[in-house]
């Protein structure tokens, strides 16, 4: 490998899970080489974007590529939904970022996703399975149109817990609902992950204290850089302050402190706001949505 | 030598050529760069005031050990192609190094004129020569036979980029890999372009480019391959590490974590790199601050100030624990930040950031600092004076108390560290592995721009040893290269508690 090629990421394959969810498989066969769960990359869509950290949802060593799962919610993703197509690249894409999940000696294990972790629970599901688990999932979802990817969770869980808000597939109720059947019908789980929006993980957690069962959570705060140069993405683990991107993305749900980290997460709200907004007025002057 | 008449102190010209600089009223609202190039006949002018004296401390005072003296000489001569000549014999960025190398601490504090008069202006002789380079598009570009030894370097910081040029000169494959997106490394992230304009970091990379070295961006090395793979598996013959400290310290005071609190990297990266100071124009949103309370008086800080200034800000404060006289930044930072408005606060450390009931900053809380005896980096001990607390009003907190060791390397290799966390290296900068070389931050801690270049180019005579590559003049005597007291060394490094 004398030749390495480190721009200009081709995407070869685009899947739209929802209206709102869409999965984008990006050439890097390095970085599919060198991809373990619970780490993620940063993203610049384009030269004037900003940078902005996904967690790898998967990646295929044979086929030299990454797979990132994004939900269109501000400027940047948003724009992505809408210009991100098979055959265009990505400006820029680095990483694998952050520490490894330590997929341990865990015998049963429940890997929970909701919302924008759903994706990304899924190589930590399978690297468990494959390292020999019992694996339980419990996934979150709005409404049954919303699910995706339920056959891939099959395929590497033994057990399937899906619960959407209204009912329509699976319980009724949160994720947390999710983690309460799981503990009431198994006294032997020895470890829960989680991965989703802040208030989910912090829920998670609570669910699983009184049992004083290992949750280990990924976190997500605002990032620059990615490689332990800004300090913006700081949080607070106990009496510790700990980068998310060097130090985690991974971390111990009972000691995380996520009021600190949902205020932290608000920083940037009205000008996120005024991008979206002036976004949108463009598109609508260009004839777009 | 040009037969003149033997130069005095009293024959050349008294008064040091100052440079013109921007009204500070002005600049406050720009970011172009506030100090002017010498036009020809102002370099005229200060070249002969140096008296080309046999002692030449200056070269001595250079950590890289440029020919000050010659490289004068032929400005003098009207020559400035073979002026850029010299100082390519030991420096290869004297547009960056004129304008950001702490002149007064290393050549011209040495300087014989100094002695008696304002020292010969060198550092703005030195970025005349260099931007008079950019113009004309020279490059010492010479015919180079390839060796068929690869080397990959690790960061395209100042140690990176002075390592890959002696590398690929001496005729080795050179690719250099950088974790962003741009490469410059902290030139690029970390310089506000009044300072270093863009356009400088650019024509310098440029200029390695054309000697055949190869930048790879988006590459996180640790991460996507590590440095026994460069070694083991990616073929390449040597590797440099050149990764900085770039992971800045936390004041560790109650309010640390509010919003309105941030390092001064996040601030001058999201500015200098990511241009926020440009949002909405450009996707990366720039913390705004109406009144701004920065921490520390290096170099970083100063640059902080500037650029909050700049981006509009109505009041911006300097909080710095010892007295404007152990303040490590440059003395023209500290007096162009002065000129601009910024308000310091000599002798006062933070206590605490002060919430405003909703998670952001209202204020902070500071007690005043007396000296007391030296400590261990030869600067006086400052201690709290009881009872002398004082709160003031600001929304914008900004740390800029130094830097630690980046984590990343150490997390992914079996390279030996020290205790801080730093890459551990002999005297000619080889670390644990075999083959593994390593200069810079990553190795001595925060110092400068020259420092770092200086190490780098060490570290490239030593790898052109490991692989047996005959260059005899390039190995440099190490005095020379890092000839600052190694007290002074890290003086950049401010740490507060």
């Amino acid at each position: 490998m004398s030749q390495v090629q480190l721009q200009d990421f081709e995407i070869v394959a685009r899947e739209d899970l929802s209206p709102a969810t869409f999965l984008l498989e990006v050439r890097h066969p390095l970085m599919a080489k060198a991809a373990r769960p619970g780490q993620f990359v940063i993203v610049m869509s384009h030269a004037e974007g900003e940078r902005i950290p996904l967690t790898i949802a998967d990646f295929d060593r044979e086929r030299g590529t990454i797979t990132l799962v994004i939900q269109a919610v501000g400027k940047t993703t948003r724009e992505m939904q809408q210009g991100c197509s098979v055959g265009s690249t990505l400006y820029g894409l680095v990483g694998p970022m952050g520490v490894p999940s330590p997929i341990g000696h865990a015998r049963k294990v429940v890997c929970v996703g909701g919302g924008l972790g759903v994706a990304p629970i899924y190589p930590q599901a399978r690297g468990f399975k494959q390292a020999g688990a019992y694996v339980i999932g419990v996934l979150g979802f709005r409404s049954r149109d919303l699910v995706f990817w339920e056959d891939r969770f099959r395929a590497c869980c033994d057990e399937l817990i899906l619960c959407t808000d209204d009912g329509s597939a699976g319980l009724r109720g949160l994720v947390t609902e999710g983690i309460r059947q799981a503990i009431s019908q198994h006294a032997d789980i020895d470890e829960v992950v989680a991965i989703g929006p802040p208030v989910m993980m912090k829920g998670c957690a609570d669910a699983t204290r009184p049992h004083g069962i290992r949750t280990i959570v990924s976190l997500n705060p605002i990032m620059v850089d990615g490689t332990g140069m800004c300090g913006g993405c700081r949080v607070k683990i106990g009496d510790e302050v700990k980068f998310a991107c060097v130090d985690g993305p991974d971390f111990d749900g009972h000691k995380v402190d996520f009021d600190d980290l949902m205020t932290r997460l608000r920083r940037y709200r009205s000008e996120e706001q005024a991008a979206l907004q002036r976004w949108s007025e463009q598109c609508r002057l260009l004839g777009g949505r | 030598m040009a037969a003149t008449k033997k130069k005095t102190i009293r024959t050349i010209p008294q008064r040091r050529t100052s440079a013109r600089e921007q009204e500070p009223a002005a600049r406050v609202k720009n970011f172009t760069e506030v100090t002017f190039a010498y036009k020809a006949e102002e370099a005229l002018v200060e070249a002969e005031r140096c008296l080309m004296c046999p002692d030449q401390p200056c070269v001595r005072g250079c950590p890289v050990g440029i020919d000050i003296p010659r490289f004068i000489e032929k400005i003098s001569q009207k020559n400035l192609r073979a002026a850029y000549d010299v100082i390519g014999e030991t420096n290869l960025l004297p547009a960056v190094c004129g304008r950001v190398c702490p002149q007064e601490t290393q050549c011209e504090g040495v300087c014989t004129v100094g002695d008696t008069l304002e020292p010969v202006a060198i550092g703005r002789l030195e970025r005349y020569v260099g931007d008079t380079a950019i113009e004309n598009g020279w490059v010492n570009n010479p015919y180079i036979e390839p060796n068929g030894m690869r080397v990959g370097i690790v960061g395209s910081g100042p140690a990176g980029m002075a390592c890959a040029a002696d590398l690929a000169k001496a005729g080795c494959e050179v690719t250099v890999f950088e974790a962003f997106h741009q490469p410059g490394g902290v030139l690029r992230y970390g310089i506000p372009d009044f300072r270093l304009p863009n356009a400088v970091i650019d024509a310098e990379i440029e200029n390695l480019r054309k000697i055949g070295v190869r930048f790879e961006c988006n590459t996180l090395v640790g991460r996507l391959f590590t440095i026994a793979q460069m070694r083991d598996e990616m073929g390449f013959d040597a590797v440099f590490i050149g990764t900085g400290a770039g992971y800045p310290s936390m004041l560790g005071v109650p309010g640390d974590s509010l919003n309105g609190v941030l390092s001064a990297n996040e601030l001058l990266t999201r500015c200098n790199l990511m241009r926020a100071k440009d949002f909405p124009n450009v996707d990366t949103p720039m913390p705004l601050g109406r009144r701004v309370a920065v921490i520390g008086a290096g170099n970083t800080a100063m640059d902080a100030m500037r650029v909050c200034l700049r981006l509009g800000a109505e009041k911006v404060a300097c909080v710095y624990r010892r007295s404007r006289a152990e303040a490590p930044a440059r003395v023209e930072e500290v007096h162009h930040a002065e000129q601009e408005g910024v308000e310091f606060h000599w002798l006062a450390a933070p206590v605490a950031v002060l919430d405003d009931g909703k998670g952001s900053v209202r204020g902070m809380r500071c007690v005043k600092m007396e000296l007391g005896e030296p400590d261990s980096s030869g600067r006086r001990r400052p201690l709290a004076v009881s009872g002398s607390e004082f709160d003031f009003e600001c929304d914008q907190v900004v740390y800029a108390i130094g830097t630690n060791a980046n984590p990343i390397i150490g997390q992914t290799s079996k390279l030996r560290l020290d205790k801080r966390g730093y890459i551990a290296t002999d005297g000619d900068l080889a670390t644990s592995m075999a083959g593994v070389y390593a200069g810079g931050d990553i190795v001595t801690g925060a110092a400068t721009v020259i420092e770092a270049m200086g190490a780098g180019r060490r570290a490239a005579a030593s790898i052109k040893a490991y692989l047996g590559l005959g260059d005899a003049t390039a190995e440099a005597s190490p005095q020379r290269l890092f000839g600052i007291p190694s007290g002074e060394r890290n003086y950049a490094r401010v740490r507060i508690a």
